[in-house]
């Protein structure tokens, strides 16, 4: 593995599958009454998120603390890219306190890479702007594994706004290592103009590839891209791309719903779907835990693998 | 004034000649001439000294970028006689007031001519057009205007813009880029910048308003300027309004003859790096490729270095945060021999016209672009095209660093630069 | 047969030399389950829990030879200590091997740890924080295949198939049939590995 998981593109075939499999093993973990881990002992992974996320926060600092690292929580919140201390002296007094993980969350695309130039330790990317959030995909495949076995030529289909959306980004390009066959469903406004330059199939009718899926991700539709012209009312965006009851119907029997959460409930997905049996929600949180464990025991549970400062 | 010979210089590229110079002008071209001092330009080739349309010198407001006397100090060290100070300062270089204390500070830098740059609207505002009779009048007279940095988006107003400046032979240099396309834009809209997830700029947010301004100049009957052209798009509607007879002149920089937006996601200073954020933002392999054809042809009449300085803070942050340009001036010749001369688009001859002789013609620069001949005033730039140099921004006369050519290996350099038959270069350093 | 082009180039050379071959290795083991057998009178509370990879085939063939004399069926698990080595900085992050537990756990049981090769001390160490935090069995104790001494801890083995002794310098290879197609104990010179 690399020193650092920045993007999704990151990982080899083996890379992926050591995660999930570690992920499998760290499982069996959290079901027994103690649930700690010597392994990452006298090891300090800094929480730095620009950007709040309890959800996440909460999910990188359980993922250390049951290896027993020691976790500093970073808040830099409303330190914003325009204002405020910079990201750069903020690395530097990461690396004053010895941090041999950062786990950072920003708003603005890209803001790991820059980081991983100005720390030594290993860089985790938990959200870049509207870039990748790879930890979520590795999850969710995480999950789709564990309902459905191997990902080999399984179908999965995202839905919702790929434009924007850092989890559909890691999800193609993992899934795509994964042998998964990815479409993406969408207003063609929120789809990247060279989305046909992406190892994924497109397509605008939701109804059509309902039937062929084995995993249905819908993702997050942000209430302000509507007075931004993406789609004229959230009713027709509802209409023609929301996760309702008559459209799960169209799925076959094993298939998954998946969100990344939060949801809009009403929205992108009907709340008796969100809660039906088909749905792996809950399940994504509990993953996404173990997930991080593994990310951050390959990481971090090995030698130093002595990254230098640009 | 002592009288100075510039032993064994190549014209162009031609057969190697003496120069003669004395009281700032050609006196006499030959062999074995003598003077009072002796310049040995053996193996250098003579070119019209460099001229610039298109120059951030930062000052008033941000001298900790770059200030006339620093920015000159780098233009003459990449060979420039003459440069264009672009009017978005602070205070906006938009009333006489400002442009004559940019015109009299360039004057006592003494490096090289500058020639400020109105402002077309109050402030770069984009709503009242600004004094541009009073700059066009004062001491600086002033011929270029341009918002660059903005666009001059409203139609009434840019209409009314290349009307009113024809009463001076003025020209307004349009930064196009419509400003609703390119909201919180970052980089080139294309396969790059979907994958990193950064939000897009797209071609047509600058042809959209160079085909309108082509339109409008012929309306009008006016003269317009488009800066730093980067779309093979662009270059298309260019070419055809040329094609009609229009008055209409573009430019393009040196960078966008050479850089790609595949740099942002992978280069040898990693991804997202801002080194590589610049307004118009880099484009793809196939626009460099229209670019280079353009300005072989002619289509495009003249390389502008768009020369942006930049603290260190400006660019050492996310990518978002940046501040967008890319320091040219000590780069520019060197980067039009890679990409024009060694792929054999250009000879000096044309190197000479794309980067002194339009660009002068363009800004109505009167006694700079002419051909290096008898009683032409002697602005001289003697070039070593067969040095190879590796660029590092550490020994560079501006006061910023932000080259995207660190650690890259660029041909030739500029030995000598003459003003009015004054070093203000020799032997690569200031004179 | 599988065997590397390593081992047959230092069978070649005569350097490697095997220390138990194919039948000793199940004779060790036939007279270890002898031993568990006496030693916890009958086997009635004891799990074998062999520590991945080799140790978990070895613990299976201890259970089949206690059926065997027996009749009775032994629970075996494995238990992974990667998490829990004291070592995991000199190399970089491994992959975990499974821990799998009897259904019935540990608590109260006779945990008989069983591993190929007891050298350090370190390995068992490791099992026995991670026994620790899986539950509280009635007493612990070990059995490995060989020993080659160099304790590096206060820790010795209740069951030995071969003592061994051994310079540092030298590397015990054990070959197993379910994992690498024979029945093997080799004695290498360093660089021969």
């Amino acid at each position: 593995m690399k020193r650092h998981l920045i993007s999704a593109a990151d990982l080899s075939r083996d890379d992926a599958l050591l995660i999930l499999d570690t992920a499998d093993e760290l499982a069996k973990i959290s079901e027994r009454s103690i649930k700690k881990l010597p392994t990452l002992r006298g090891r300090t992974v800094v929480n730095l998120f620009f950007e709040d996320s309890t959800r996440t926060r909460i999910s990188f600092e359980a993922a250390a603390k049951r290896l027993s690292a020691d976790v500093i929580n970073f808040s830099a919140k409303g330190s914003s890219v325009s204002k405020g201390e910079s990201l750069k002296d903020t690395a530097l007094t990461l690396e004053a306190m010895g941090a041999d993980a950062v786990v950072i969350r920003h708003g603005a695309s890209g803001a790991p890479h820059r980081l991983a130039n100005w720390v030594r330790g290993s860089v985790v990317n938990a959200g870049d702007g509207t870039h990748e959030h790879p930890t979520q995909a590795l999850l969710d495949a995480f999950t789709m594994r564990r309902r459905l076995g191997s990902l080999d030529g399984r179908k999965v289909t995202i839905v919702g706004d790929v434009l924007h959306s850092r989890v559909a980004r890691s999800n193609v390009l993992l899934l795509a290592t994964l042998g998964a066959e990815v479409t993406l469903v969408a207003p063609p406004t929120l789809l990247p103009v060279t989305v046909d330059s992406w190892p994924c199939e497109v397509s605008y009718d939701l109804d059509a590839v309902l039937p062929k899926s084995d995993v249905v991700m819908m993702l997050r539709v942000q209430r302000e891209r509507m007075n931004a012209a993406f789609f004229p009312t959230e009713r027709e965006y509802s209409r023609r791309y929301g996760l309702d009851r008559e459209r799960v119907a169209k799925l076959h029997d094993d298939a998954v719903v998946m969100h990344p959460g939060p949801m809009n409930r009403g929205m992108e997905i009907a709340a008796e779907v969100a809660d039906s049996p088909r749905s792996t929600i809950v399940e994504q949180v509990a993953n996404g835990v173990t997930t991080r464990m593994a990310v951050l025991y390959l990481l971090l549970g090995g030698a130093d693998l002595g990254g230098e400062i640009q | 004034m002592k009288t100075i010979v510039i032993k064994g210089a190549r014209i162009l590229g031609g057969e190697p000649v003496d120069i003669l110079v004395r009281d700032g002008v050609v006196a006499e071209i030959g062999q074995d001439l003598s003077g009072d001092e002796t310049v040995d330009a053996r193996g250098l080739i003579a070119l019209p000294g460099l001229v610039d349309l298109h120059t951030h010198l930062r000052e008033p407001g941000r001298e900790d970028a770059e200030t006339v006397e620093t920015g000159t100090r780098a233009a003459a060290l990449g060979g420039y006689t003459a440069v264009h100070a672009m009017a978005n300062t602070d205070p906006v270089a938009d009333t006489a007031g400002v442009v004559e204390q940019v015109w009299r500070l360039g004057q006592e830098a003494g490096h090289c001519d500058v020639r400020p740059v109105g402002a077309v609207t109050v402030g770069l505002e984009g709503e009242r057009l600004a004094e541009l009779g009073a700059m066009a009048d004062s001491a600086a007279r002033v011929r270029v205007f341009s918002d660059d940095g903005k666009c001059v988006s409203d139609a009434v107003l840019m209409r009314r813009a290349l009307e009113y400046v024809k009463a001076f032979d003025g020209v307004v240099a349009q930064h196009a880029q419509e400003p609703r396309l390119t909201k919180d834009a970052q980089m080139n809209e294309g396969a790059v910048s979907g994958r990193l997830g950064l939000t897009g700029w797209p071609a047509v947010a600058e042809e959209a308003i160079i085909a309108r301004d082509c339109l409008l100049a012929a309306h009008v009957g006016s003269r317009l300027h488009v800066c730093h052209l980067s779309t093979a798009g662009s270059v298309e509607i260019v070419r055809w309004a040329k094609s009609k007879g229009w008055d209409v002149t573009a430019e393009v920089t040196p960078h966008h003859l050479l850089l790609t937006d595949d740099l942002v996601e992978d280069s040898p200073v990693g991804s997202y790096n801002p080194i590589y954020k610049v307004n118009p933002p880099l484009r793809t392999r196939a626009d460099v490729e229209a670019l280079r054809a353009a300005l072989a042809d002619g289509t495009i009449d003249c390389v502008a270095t768009d020369h942006a300085p930049h603290p260190l803070e400006d660019k050492e942050t996310e990518w978002a945060a940046a501040a967008m340009g890319m320091i040219g001036l000590e780069t520019a010749l060197s980067v039009v021999q890679e990409a024009m001369v060694e792929t054999g688009l250009l000879d000096w001859a044309g190197v000479a016209e794309r980067m002194s002789h339009a660009p002068a013609r363009i800004g109505r620069v009167a006694d700079h672009g002419q051909p290096i001949e008898v009683g032409a005033p002697a602005n001289i730039t003697l070039y070593d095209a067969e040095a190879r140099t590796e660029v590092d921004p550490a020994g560079y006369a501006s006061k910023s660093r932000n080259t995207p050519y660190e650690g890259r290996s660029l041909p030739g350099r500029v030995v000598a630069t003459f003003l009015r038959g004054r070093p203000t270069v020799l032997d690569g350093k200031l004179a | 047969m599988v065997f590397s082009l390593a081992d047959a180039v230092s069978h070649a050379r005569g350097s490697a030399h095997a220390v138990l071959e194919g039948p000793d290795i199940n004779r060790a083991l036939i007279r270890i389950s002898h031993e568990i057998l006496e030693r916890t009178k009958g086997a009635e509370d004891i799990v074998l829990l062999g520590i991945p990879t080799r140790g978990v085939h070895l613990a299976q063939r201890l259970a089949a030879y206690i059926r065997q004399f027996e009749g009775r069926s032994v629970p075996v698990g494995s238990l992974d200590v990667t998490m829990y080595r004291d070592d995991l900085r000199l190399r970089p992050a491994r992959a975990l091997g499974r821990t799998e537990l009897p259904s019935d756990g540990i608590d109260g049981r006779i945990v008989v740890l069983v591993d190929d090769v007891l050298y350090s001390g370190r390995t068992v160490r490791s099992a026995l924080d991670a026994l620790n935090d899986l539950g509280r069995p009635q007493a612990v104790q070990l059995a490995a295949l060989v020993d080659r001494g160099h304790r590096e801890l206060p820790i010795r083995a209740d069951y030995v198939g071969k003592n061994l002794p051994t310079s540092k310098s030298e590397i015990v290879k054990v070959y197993l049939e379910e994992n690498d197609g024979r029945d093997a104990v080799l004695l290498l010179k360093e660089g021969d590995k």
